[in-house]
């Protein structure tokens, strides 16, 4: 499962981050914001031969000893950051895949509540809850 | 507009009930009739303020957008997007695709059509009659573009003009940093 999900704006500012436990979340914060790098770089148009893919899952950013971490561009430039346990093989490509789907469901309708203002943090419990099974805490 | 709106590729047949599809057209009216009715004092020039109609369209425009590209592959380029809007996301909203799409490729479009659907109950073949009051119906219209090329990454300018009633021209200006 998850340790942790990111969702950054359209001007690279976090929208809504949520890591497992307390005790880590400023070396994810770290992870999540080294990622925007990388995804800038995937994103680039005057890149040629990595924008060849027009999916909008870009796959693992980069992977340490304990962590893969993958990203996920939406055509509205909202980003998903999600950061997995290495250890963890069970998890193919099409599951991270899968997460990817749920994740951007709920933010769409998370912005589609007229009382949400666009370009603002994201304190809609519906989403919190479909983070909360994605990192496996419901 | 339909109720699942992202389920773009099975409504393409047009297949659902007269009432479901003119629920947006009265309460479009409905709330343009507020927003008119509200605003007593006019601008200088006697044009009425309908800027209120025109935040509307923007948030709805924003968040159609969120969901209405959701499964779609990324876009390319800004043409990319404006005819996207043209192709598939008018006929959602209007029932028809755009008519018509020209561009200068600086930042200016203008997209035609030529039997708008807000417009196309006040009259047809050229009448003039209502022409000083269709602004009103026009203005949500052009906030629904402004807000959905926002949330694509496209800040612009949008400007209507009608000349002959059922139809229309929008011109989209972005505006580069």
């Amino acid at each position: 499962m998850a340790v942790c999900v990111a969702v950054i704006g359209k001007d690279n500012s976090p929208k809504f981050i949520k890591c497992a436990s307390e005790s880590c979340a400023i070396e994810f914060h770290f992870k999540v914001h080294t990622s925007i790098d990388i995804i800038e770089e995937k994103l680039n148009v005057g890149n040629k031969a990595v924008t060849d893919s027009r999916e909008l899952f870009l796959g693992l950013l980069y992977a340490t000893d304990e962590h893969k971490i993958f990203g996920y561009a939406t055509n509205t430039k909202m980003k998903f950051v999600v950061v997995l346990q290495s250890s963890n093989a069970s998890l193919r490509d099409n599951d991270v895949r899968m997460i990817f789907r749920k994740l951007h469901l709920a933010y769409a309708n998370a912005v589609c509540n007229p009382f949400y203002i666009p370009g603002d943090e994201i304190k809609s419990k519906a989403f919190e809850a479909v983070v909360n099974e994605i990192m496996g805490l419901a | 507009m339909k109720p699942q709106i992202s389920d773009l590729k099975s409504h393409t047949s047009g297949s659902s009930g007269e009432a479901d599809e003119s629920l947006f057209e009265y309460l479009h009216a409905e709330i343009m009739n507020y927003v008119v009715s509200k605003n007593v004092p006019m601008n200088k020039d006697g044009e009425e303020n309908l800027t209120r109609l025109e935040h509307m369209g923007f948030y709805v425009g924003y968040r159609i957008i969120e969901r209405i590209t959701r499964e779609w592959p990324r876009f390319k380029e800004e043409l990319d997007m404006i005819k996207f809007i043209c192709t598939d996301f008018w006929p959602p909203l209007f029932q028809k695709p755009i008519d018509n799409l020209k561009t200068n490729h600086q930042g200016i479009y203008v997209l035609q059509d030529n039997e708008f659907r807000l417009l196309k109950r006040l009259g047809n073949n050229d009448s003039k009659q209502y022409l000083c009051e269709s602004p009103r119906l026009i203005a949500f219209t052009c906030g629904l573009l402004r807000g959905s090329l926002a949330n694509l990454g496209i800040v612009s300018i949008v400007k209507a003009e009608m000349t002959s009633l059922p139809s229309c021209k929008f011109h989209v200006e972005v505006q580069r940093v």
